[in-house]
């Protein structure tokens, strides 16, 4: 048997954040199950449990936990698999960070079980969960961020050792989405720390909201690139390998990594759009700015497209889409990522839309909104996750990936592609026509929402329909992922699952594309620039704070 | 940046393919503007 | 760093398309007004009934001719609490929350504004048509959220 691709105590951390990531995975999707049948007035919980328990648990749950603990367990085995083994400290570290992240995690989860914090995950102040809830959340931020650093300090080794060398792509990958997620969360922790925290203890009386949701929106938007990003190098660095290419351009794929350094930060004010307290100008730099961080999504289209079709016309493809036909459809590691990207397509014009100044106030916290961020998180993200997973358990657990849970692999992506269409097509339709987010059953009494029960799309039942399609998928996957990690036949040298990473050639790289201090430099410049003239008004002119609210 | 036609790869597909998530942008925005002013 | 001729295409118009919608939203928001909601006032969230215009909420006329609503969103409902506005006319919305995050979304307007504890927002909007209108809180407030909205009724003049 052949596992030596990745040292196996490496491995082991990986592992034991795989299967926490799982296990939020299992609860989060069975609470995303029970709100579809609430919000149709079809099921009616017991007295313990309330709604929006179950809603903050589920966006917690998936959004956070599942994807942070599954973006730190690939970024641990590629490390580890691209630049050699772990050292002891890097690695008693990891299990630091992992030990600390799960704590954090396991103190919120409590918090939210016990009813002191159905404060949704954007926990939004004058809300007050109990003071736990807020350390919770900032020991799972402190977690990964030991976490990261250990990675850092693996690749500051590396770097040592190959003086003047450009790292491989993966490594530079991974390194930038952490100096991404490092900086993004010191908008939360300086929330959490200087303004929850005291707050919820008692030790001050009042909060400034205004502040706190700036804070929080500061952090909130990058979060959502820390979640892209791991799907991003999947897509760049795996993918090509799947298929047996190559990275399409190594300097490209560098350079869009580095934009989104500079340009997912300063643009959280486009979630803040209607809301008073920061004037109409800093909005729209904001918006100017976000509008920048499309452009490194354009450039990875292209490049996504360029390295299928280059494969595609290898293996002999002709015409203009015959390429197309080429690809190995049949082998579910590429099919399930490439549905993934299809799903973006909508997704980021969507997020255009979003951001788009005025005409936010369409769509704001209107069901158009959780269509959105399900296909983009939920299944660009997400499926992309779910492709990993097929062949990264089984390379960690030297197990087969089977011809049978190769078909059920395939089930499995049919119907989270198909729940998530339903699902989220009638959530951005529903959302169109006015129907709330974060709402449990919405009786209103008028004409107007009624029509959000009647029609074939726009419709609640419509979405709950999708919803349960998506439950039973989630559940055939935790399944597949039991299987390969402990049922399945033990993998030969044949059938051993390797870690694929694609050849990707840096020679025309500039190398100034790794001088990370110019990067940060900007980046922080930047952030300067948009927020610190809004920040020191919202400061200034602080009103009188507000006290604590349990409205739950 | 020298001319280099032939040595470039044939990406015709690719370049439709990337203009076509082009137009699902553009046509959603419009759309969605459109929505924006009917209700203003 | 070496793009492909196709690449700069696709860059280009991107690039293009992207300045065309911030032209197009920013020249309708800055030179047209259609900016979306926003306010600089601040407020004590603990007076707001003894501070103006919120000690009178409701319909007020203005001397320039326009109006002015204003609006209280507290846990779970608006004060005032029944709305009646005339068709055709202009209507500024002074909205804030005399206790969490709430907001004040107009079903089929695009009047959707947060309402911020401490903070004063402000949208103006022209009712074309008479009839009822849905109002109803889109911002998680707490356990009666979903009961939390009301309806104006626009009346001709």
């Amino acid at each position: 048997m052949k596992t030596g691709e990745i040292a196996a105590e490496d491995r082991k951390v990986a592992l034991f954040n795989l299967g926490f990531a799982y296990s939020a995975f299992l609860i989060g999707t069975l609470c995303g199950l029970l709100q579809v049948f609430i919000r149709n007035d079809a099921l009616k919980l017991p007295e313990w449990l309330d709604y929006y328990q179950i809603l903050t648990a589920h966006g917690l749950l998936l959004a956070i936990v599942f994807t942070t603990f599954f973006i730190f367990a690939f970024f641990q085995a590629g490390m580890s698999r691209t630049l050699g083994a772990f050292g002891p400290k890097v690695r008693l570290w990891n299990w630091v960070g992992f030990a600390v992240t799960a704590l954090g995690t396991i103190l919120v989860v409590v918090m939210v079980v016990a009813g002191q914090a159905s404060v949704l995950y954007t926990f939004y102040a004058p809300l007050q969960a109990h003071g736990l809830f807020y350390v919770g959340l900032a020991l799972f931020v402190i977690g990964t961020w030991i976490q990261g650093f250990s990675l850092v300090g693996h690749y500051a080794v590396w770097r040592r050792n190959h003086k003047g060398e450009l790292s491989p792509l993966f490594a530079f990958m991974a390194i930038a989405t952490i100096i991404l997620w490092v900086i993004a969360c010191l908008g939360v922790v300086a929330t959490v720390l200087f303004q929850f925290i005291p707050w919820a203890f008692g030790w001050t009386s009042g909060i400034n909201v205004e502040l706190s949701r700036s804070l929080f929106w500061y952090f909130g938007h990058p979060l959502v690139y820390f979640w892209l990003l791991p799907a991003y190098m999947a897509w760049y660095v795996i993918v090509p390998k799947i298929i047996g290419g190559k990275v399409f351009s190594d300097s490209l794929a560098r350079l869009s990594f580095v934009l989104f350094i500079l340009f997912s930060i300063p643009v959280g004010f486009h979630h803040q759009l209607t809301e008073p307290g920061i004037s109409s100008f800093w909005k729209f730099l904001q918006t100017v700015l976000t509008f920048m961080v499309i452009i490194p999504s354009l450039i990875t289209a292209f490049s996504m497209f360029a390295t299928f079709e280059i494969r595609g016309r290898e293996l002999g493809g002709r015409g203009l889409f015959g390429w197309i036909r080429k690809l190995p459809w049949r082998d579910v590691r590429f099919t399930s990522i490439f549905i993934a990207m299809a799903f973006f397509i909508p997704g980021g014009a969507g997020g255009i839309i979003n951001a788009s100044f005025q005409m936010n106030e369409v769509i704001h916290n209107t069901l158009w909104v959780v269509g959105h961020f399900h296909i983009t998180v939920g299944t660009p993200v997400a499926m992309t996750f779910f492709g990993l997973t097929f062949w990264l358990i089984p390379n960690l657990t030297g197990r087969r990936f089977t011809k049978s849970l190769q078909k059920l692999a395939f089930l499995q992506i049919a119907t989270w592609s198909i729940g998530m269409l339903l699902m989220s097509t009638a959530q951005h339709l529903l959302g169109l026509l006015g129907a709330p987010r974060r709402t449990a059953y919405t009786g209103y009494a008028h004409d107007d929402a009624l029509a959000w029960f009647d029609g074939l799309l726009t419709n609640h039942v419509t979405m709950a329909v999708g919803g349960s399609i998506l439950f039973l998928s989630a559940v055939l996957l935790v399944f597949i992922v039991i299987q390969l990690w402990w049922l399945a036949p033990k993998a030969d040298e044949q059938t051993y699952e390797a870690f694929p990473i694609a050849e990707s050639d840096s020679s025309m790289t500039p190398r100034f594309l790794e001088n990370w201090k110019i990067w940060i430099g900007i980046a922080f410049l930047l952030i300067a620039l948009a927020y610190t003239i809004p920040l020191a008004e919202i400061i200034q002119h602080a009103p009188p704070g507000s006290g604590r609210f349990q409205t739950w | 940046m020298k001319k280099s036609g032939p040595s470039q790869p044939n990406l015709k597909g690719t370049l439709i393919s990337v203009m076509a998530v082009g137009v699902v942008i553009v046509v959603m925005w419009v759309c969605i503007y459109l929505l924006y002013i009917v209700r203003m | 760093m070496h793009l492909h001729k196709y690449e700069k295409i696709w860059l280009g118009f991107g690039v293009i398309a992207l300045i065309i919608f911030l032209s197009v939203v920013g020249v309708s928001a800055f030179a047209q007004g259609h900016a979306p909601s926003s306010g600089h006032m601040t407020i004590d969230p603990e007076k707001v009934r003894e501070t103006a215009p919120f000690d009178q909420p409701g319909l007020h006329k203005k001397e320039d001719g326009t109006y002015e609503v204003a609006m209280i969103a507290l846990t779970f409902g608006y004060e005032p609490s029944k709305l009646q506005v005339p068709a055709g006319k202009e209507i500024t919305f002074t909205l804030t929350s005399e206790d969490v995050v709430h907001s004040f979304s107009i079903i089929g307007t695009n009047v959707n504004m947060m309402a911020v504890p401490g903070q004063i927002n402000h949208r103006t909007h022209t009712f074309k048509e008479p009839g009822s209108y849905l109002v109803i809180c889109n911002e998680y407030c707490g356990s009666g959220h979903h009961f939390m909205s009301t309806e104006i009724e626009v009346v001709e003049q």
